[in-house]
């Protein structure tokens, strides 16, 4: 009987000391559910989610403060990824965040800048360059399309122009049944 | 001596419809009024222009310098003048313009003055340059530049020249092969020396006698370890890693590359163009184009690069219930919606399609899940696997199925008897992912600036905020070497902020006893230190003053 109860005490004691001792080896520094949202969402930063940007978004969902489908850039795939990785129902882009464009990127009318640089303030990825009383430039294969330079912009010379098609972004098609033909 | 031929997996057995256009000679295409030399050949690589509207141009200059490693340089087929700069479209699936010269032929055909260049006799990296300034590339289909291919100098065993030319209706290389022999062995001698092989063998599928005679011929006269290997027609026999498979024996494992096995394969259209560059000091400027199907006069001619396909169709008179074209073979190749679309360096055939001799595919019926489209697959893969997967765009299993080894030659859709096009779904699929992958890169560089934006303006905050504490540490110091601390200098140790404000005050207020005593000067004479009860002899600095002053007002 003591026996018994010296060994499992003495099998507690070693286990419990194995899993103390793997907590602190093995610890996980912040959030890894957050990492992995994070690596769904698209990175614009643009804050139409209502967070500003796109880790604070993953955050929010992670905590459960905020739903998988505000995130209008990712649009449905987005949003079928997150319901994926957090095991949730997907459920339809949510109006209020804004609907799915086609990517585009912010276009600088280079005639009517003032630089003012409200623009290159605004932008959360440093894809504005230009100066004080200097023109200023998108550069396009940094820009994200957020749109957070075009609201700033005191003379509305910032446009978003979708991206056209090129020979490297061009896609084969999703091969399409022809109804007609077969019937 | 080769000892044995091996076998690949799969396969079929099309009617090879290559007697249509083998049996005349290559004649020499006459040159259209215009020819548009696109500036990109292919869609991995770009050139910028090297040449202005009316400039003249002859045979062979450099029009495009070749950007980034996989650039190669493009030449002016004919000599003529250059009338503009216009876009194209290109000979790919998407249709999409891109960037060409126009020239107007002169009709003189002015060679630039030609030079052979010995490749022995330089070090062997500027021989690989020489090539990549000749705008050699992969004439088999891929348009791969040469001399990246011809990779490092080490490692390759075994060079594999590639005359199989598999697919039906396309005899271009075989009639190359037949009037060319010699000229093919020669560039292929010079790959084997620039590639350090050991030996080299040449793929010829044994439906061209003729050819296979040709090589074997020139193979004679020739002292270098070439050997000339006839192989089953079968295709796709001339698919790189098939072709391997057939002379060496070596299977090149999902996801591997044939020189991670000591084998480089080079089209026979190649060594031509090699030749042509090393002995004759030529640029790659023609090819040789195979006109046939639903035509009056089919056949192979050598079209000058930039002419625009119509203008070639002529020749060959097209039958009029034409109602497509395809450039490439049936079975691989694209159908071409513009007509203008120039012929370029891996533009081997167009074909004329006509309703009786491509009947318009029957409509897809549900996959039966036979097998057929598996036992028929030279890459080994399941296409059946692959199709579900695509089809419901789950992209990322289809990679897991080795999706990317899939040659997209077209056996198993022909196959299927279902008509399911598998093509056009794995295509689908590996442009999907390539997409997924683009954007991918972007977001984690648009996450890495974000971070950085962040990291910057949180630094720029701290450094401001040290530099206010530096100011205040000065007034500080200065407080605390008056002579008189009082309890303004101790709340200015006690928080900088405060001190900052209360000079501030401070310094207002004796503003304001300044003006006054100015006006008690009128009648006093007085200064306005004297002014200031309990004033100290020892303030240095105007500054300080009233803040003693100020706390002796509120003693």
């Amino acid at each position: 009987m003591l026996t018994a109860l010296l060994v499992m005490t003495g099998i507690a004691i070693v286990l419990g000391a194995a899993l103390g001792y793997a907590s602190i080896r093995f610890k996980v520094e912040g959030n890894p559910l957050v990492e992995k949202i994070d690596a769904i969402l698209p990175q614009t930063q643009c804050g139409q989610c209502g967070y500003p940007g796109c880790k604070p978004y993953a955050e929010a969902i992670s905590n459960g403060e905020a739903d998988i489908n505000q995130c209008p850039p990712g649009g449905e795939e987005g949003i079928r990824k997150l319901a994926d990785l957090l095991g949730r129902e997907f459920k339809p882009l949510s109006e209020e965040h804004g609907e799915e464009k086609p990517k585009s990127v912010a276009r600088i009318d280079e005639q009517l800048c003032i630089g003012c640089t409200l623009c290159i303030q605004a932008c959360p990825v440093d894809a504005i360059v230009g100066a004080a009383k200097h023109m200023h430039t998108v550069v396009p294969a940094l820009c994200t399309g957020c749109e957070l330079c075009v609201a700033p912009c005191p003379v509305d010379c910032i446009a978003m122009t979708p991206l056209p098609e090129t020979l490297e972004t061009w896609k084969w098609k999703y091969p399409v049944f022809d109804l007609r033909s077969a019937a | 001596m080769i000892a044995r031929l091996f076998n690949f997996h799969g396969g079929i057995k099309p009617d090879s419809h290559k007697n249509e256009s083998s049996s005349l000679p290559i004649a020499a295409a006459p040159l259209p009024p215009r020819l548009t030399i696109p500036l990109r050949q292919s869609v991995r690589s770009a050139a910028h222009c090297l040449v202005a509207p009316g400039q003249r141009v002859q045979k062979g200059e450099r029009i495009g310098a070749g950007e980034g490693p996989l650039g190669t340089d493009v030449h002016a087929s004919t000599s003529g003048t250059v009338v503009g700069l216009a876009p194209c479209a290109m000979a790919h699936a998407s249709g999409l313009d891109t960037l060409a010269v126009v020239i107007e032929p002169d009709g003189k055909d002015e060679w630039i003055e030609r030079r052979a260049f010995d490749h022995r006799a330089v070090p062997r990296e500027t021989a690989l340059r020489y090539l990549s300034t000749c705008g050699i590339v992969g004439m088999g289909g891929a348009g791969f530049p040469t001399h990246i291919k011809l990779g490092n100098g080490h490692g390759i065993e075994t060079l594999v020249i590639n005359g199989a030319e598999c697919e039906p209706w396309i005899t271009c290389d075989d009639r190359l092969m037949r009037e060319r022999a010699v000229e093919i062995l020669s560039g292929a001698a010079i790959l084997h020396e620039l590639i350090g092989a050991r030996r080299t063998l040449v793929g010829i599928e044994d439906n061209k006698c003729e050819a296979i005679a040709a090589m074997r011929e020139a193979a004679t006269r020739l002292t270098a370890p070439i050997e000339i290997v006839a192989i089953p027609a079968r295709y796709p026999a001339g698919g790189e890693k098939q072709l391997i498979r057939v002379l060496t024996g070596i299977e090149i494992a999902h996801g591997k590359l044939g020189t991670e096995f000591g084998v480089q394969c080079f089209n026979v259209g190649t060594a031509h163009a090699v030749h042509r560059a090393v002995h004759h000091g030529e640029p790659l400027v023609s090819r040789i184009v195979t006109l046939t199907g639903n035509v009056s006069h089919p056949g192979n001619y050598e079209v000058a690069l930039g002419t625009p396909v119509e203008t070639l169709l002529a020749l060959a008179a097209p039958k009029p219930d034409t109602d497509r074209y395809l450039m490439g073979g049936p079975m691989m190749g694209i159908t071409i919606a513009d007509l203008s679309v120039p012929i370029g360096k891996t533009s081997n055939c167009i074909i004329a399609a006509s309703p009786a001799l491509f009947p318009p595919p029957p409509p897809e019926l549900p996959c039966i899940r036979c097998g057929a489209c598996a036992r028929a697959c030279p890459a080994d893969l399941q296409p059946f696997e692959l199709y579900w997967f695509s089809r419901a765009k789950n992209v990322g299993k289809a990679q897991e199925y080795h999706l990317f080894d899939c040659i997209e030659c077209g056996s198993c859709a022909f196959v299927c008897p279902s008509h399911i096009p598998l093509v056009d779904y794995f295509r689908f699929s590996k442009s999907e992912i390539w997409a997924r992958e683009r954007e991918l890169k972007a977001s984690d560089q648009a996450r890495e600036r974000f971070e950085f934006r962040n990291y910057r303006q949180e630094r720029e905050k701290e450094e401001k905020a040290a530099k206010l504490a530096a100011k205040a540490a000065e007034t500080r110091a200065k407080l605390s070497g008056s002579a008189a601390p009082n309890e303004a200098a101790a709340a200015a140790a006690d928080d900088p902020k405060k001190a900052l404000i209360a000079a501030a005050l401070a310094r207002a207020k004796q503003q304001a006893a300044t003006a006054e005593s100015g006006h008690m000067a009128e009648s006093n004479a007085g200064s306005p230190a004297a002014a200031v009860p309990g004033a100290n002899p020892d303030i240095g600095s105007r500054r300080e003053r009233p803040h003693l002053h100020d706390s002796d007002a509120t003693s």
